[in-house]
């Protein structure tokens, strides 16, 4: 599609009306783009068929800025959910597709995202089966907003559950951390560095998936650590489960560019988000043939162990620093913000 | 990274931990005078490898932490009024005596984040027909680029730009902590990113006329526990003299390029500290030549004062009189979600770092 056809640059408030504008909208770029049977229907919803447990998941993506260095907000859009999905045990196999768009957004940039959504919805697997558009006034918007929610099929041999994490257990991540949010730091406003720091966004499904299928039920937890970073995922797991976690920080995979951007910005990467990055938690007896399926699979290269589950120091991360003190790492309290000097 | 990773090495950082226990015969208390130090300290879990004869204590070395209060209210009218504030992360969530930056952005303030003044000039000459300020807060450290902005819009002949400055300076400080009465400090770790600027030379009358060891120190574990050995060296052999451990960055003369830039634009004024009070000589402030850049003339609002919060010991904090876990207030009232005072907000105020990674009943 190439702008050319639509007779219009930029979205205006005629586009979100529901009227003859907005199926105009719909029908050359939207459908065209993710024509499928469900979608072709036109209908208000889409009847879709499992047999079995499903897992749903939603979110919403407000990332600015809109395009980043590894990506934009349109195939973040997919792998998040397709990851949060996924996360469950699940096989996602649908999405619904949301946008709320600010007048004025360029349409190159919208068909941009469009097709960077099917290209990172065929990649996962998934199918968007319903979908909205609404468009607000300038200034009530940030260009674009998405939603999208996932729907799967939980695979009959996952058994994903904070109940089954017990003392000993092991705690993998499959590559880098902070790899997404430093990215998207480096082209903000005001804190532009240079780099080539890429976003990790990526979807982790099937990679997730061959995991359930080869170790079952002894890998008991996966959760994406995006939002909060890693430190705000583990605290939150200690307290679910009342148990102690012991992170080493040697043994924490961080790319040289994200760790100096990092020391430069004084921000910690433990609280940086992530895109294609999830945590398991492993029974111990396997958490080596974990690690080295993991490291043979292309988005799981550096992946690495990065700490236990203790009955020490219950509902607290305890990280050990490469000097050997300890602290506690504590969840994220609002935004990190960068330090003076 | 390598100097990163150097200095973060188990086995240097052991030796110099196992020297200062071979070393020591009594209890020292040090005071390291900068939040980034209190937060390697911290952060690396050193405190709990220290031999229990090794107090630390927790200096004022915190720009957002001994910012006072009307400072923020100040910045917070300036954002009511249509003004650009462009200021450095951490400030912004720093409670003024209403509210904080953050909270005056969500009520509809122009506030931007930045990490270099230099930017907040690029906003002004991009948006000529509003007014910009710089929150030009922090020590020395800060003050060059804060005062190389002022040059910039000079140059470029801006009358939209001014700066709310609030620098203060690290010597008048440790004197200011060693004339108190309740001073219990026997040794400085010097505040090395501040010396990377100033040098050390005004440091040794301080030493000799206190009697009082002060060793420029960085930011590393192995920095930290060598200025510690030095310090500790020092006051068991009755020493009292400058040493320089961050010498891969300090130079006894400083930064001669950074000191002109400063001369050009501040001159040495009072200055008043949160929790502390006015200390004469204490900061910057600019000089003649530049008051058109003063946002609080240019603005009118040098009247606006406001109490401290009374709940709050930042005062004794920043003076190492009390340490954070001794305040009443510490963690359950005050607590880095909700903070009475700056100390707890920013990432190398004391309270924050003793909050986040310190939990003493936890980790022995």
């Amino acid at each position: 599609m190439d702008k050319g056809e639509l007779g219009f640059d930029s979205i205006n408030l005629g586009h979100g009306s529901g009227g003859l504008m907005t199926r105009d909208l719909l029908d050359k770029i939207i459908f065209k783009t993710f024509s499928n049977p469900f979608l072709d229907q036109k209908h208000d919803g889409s009847i879709v068929k499992f047999d079995g447990p499903i897992a749903i998941s939603t979110d919403s993506f407000v990332v600015s800025p809109i395009f980043f260095k590894g990506g934009n907000i349109g195939e973040l859009a997919v792998h998040g959910t397709v990851n949060d999905v996924a996360m469950c045990g699940a096989i996602p196999k649908y999405l619904s597709l949301a946008f709320v768009v600010e007048e004025g957004l360029k349409i190159d940039e919208f068909i941009t995202i469009v097709n960077s959504i099917k290209e990172a919805a065929d990649n996962s697997g998934v199918q968007i089966i319903t979908g909205d558009t609404k468009v607000v006034e300038r200034g009530k918007g940030d260009k674009i907003f998405i939603n999208t929610t996932g729907f799967g099929k939980v695979n009959s041999k996952a058994n994903i559950s904070t109940d089954n994490i017990k003392v000993g257990d092991k705690i993998i991540v499959n590559g880098y951390l902070a790899q997404h949010g430093m990215a998207i730091m480096s082209q903000r406003e005001g804190l532009e560095f240079e780099s080539t720091i890429e976003s990790d966004s990526t979807n982790l499904n099937f990679l997730v998936n061959d995991l359930i299928n080869e170790f079952g039920n002894k890998i008991h937890l996966f959760r994406d650590p995006t939002r909060g970073g890693v430190a705000s995922v583990l605290s939150e797991i200690a307290q679910d489960i009342n148990q102690g976690v012991n992170i080493y920080e040697n043994d924490i995979p961080l790319e040289k560019q994200v760790a100096a951007a990092c020391e430069i910005l004084g921000l910690d990467p433990l609280y940086v988000a992530n895109e294609g990055l999830f945590i398991t938690i492993v029974d111990a007896e396997i958490a080596d043939e974990v690690l080295k399926f993991i490291k043979n699979d292309e988005k799981g290269r550096n992946s690495a162990c990065i700490g236990e589950i203790t009955e020490e120091h219950q509902g607290k991360v305890v990280m050990y620093s490469s000097i050997g003190g300890k602290r506690i790492v504590t969840p994220l309290i609002g935004e990190q913000l960068p330090r003076i000097c | 990274m390598k100097y990163l990773t150097e200095y973060r090495n188990l086995e240097a950082t052991k030796k110099y931990l196992e020297l200062i226990d071979k070393t020591i015969t009594k209890r020292w208390n040090i005071m390291e005078i900068c939040g980034g130090q209190t937060h390697g300290l911290v952060k690396n879990g050193i405190l709990e490898l220290l031999p229990d004869k090794v107090q630390m204590i927790h200096g004022p070395g915190c720009p957002v932490c001994v910012t006072p209060l009307n400072l923020i209210d100040k910045a917070i009218e300036l954002l009511e009024n249509g003004v650009i504030v462009c200021s450095f992360g951490d400030m912004i969530r720093v409670p003024g005596s209403k509210k904080s930056l953050l909270e005056a952005k969500a009520d509809g303030g122009d506030l931007r984040i930045l990490y270099s003044p230099i930017e907040a000039v690029n906003i002004a000459k991009k948006n000529p027909d509003k007014e910009v300020v710089f929150f030009a807060v922090g020590f020395e450290t800060t003050a060059p680029a804060n005062a190389l902005s002022v040059l910039h819009a000079q140059k470029e002949g801006l009358k939209n730009y001014s700066i709310l400055v609030s620098h203060v300076l690290v010597p008048p400080a440790m004197e200011a902590i060693l004339d108190d009465e309740f001073c219990n400090i026997d040794a400085f770790l010097g505040a090395g990113h501040v010396c990377a600027i100033m040098g050390y030379r005004e440091y040794h009358p301080l030493a000799e006329k206190y009697k009082i060891p002060i060793v420029i120190t960085g930011f590393e574990p192995l920095d930290l526990v060598q200025g510690i050995y030095l310090a500790v060296k020092q006051l068991e052999n009755e020493i009292h003299k400058v040493e320089n451990q961050y010498s891969r960055a300090v130079k006894e003369e400083g930064n001669k390029a950074a000191i002109n830039v400063i001369k050009q634009v501040f001159k040495v004024g009072n200055r008043e500290w949160r929790g502390i009070g006015e200390i004469p000589n204490s900061g910057y402030v600019l000089t003649k030549e530049f008051k058109e850049f003063d946002a609080e003339l240019k603005f009118g609002i040098t009247n606006i004062k406001v109490p401290e919060n009374p709940e709050c010991i930042a005062g004794e904090i920043l003076r190492g009189i009390k340490k954070p876990h001794e305040c009443n207030q510490f963690g359950e009232v005050c607590n880095p979600s909700n903070p009475l005072g700056a100390p707890m907000v920013s990432s190398e105020g004391a309270c924050a770092a003793y909050y986040h990674f310190s939990n003493n009943d936890i980790l022995k």
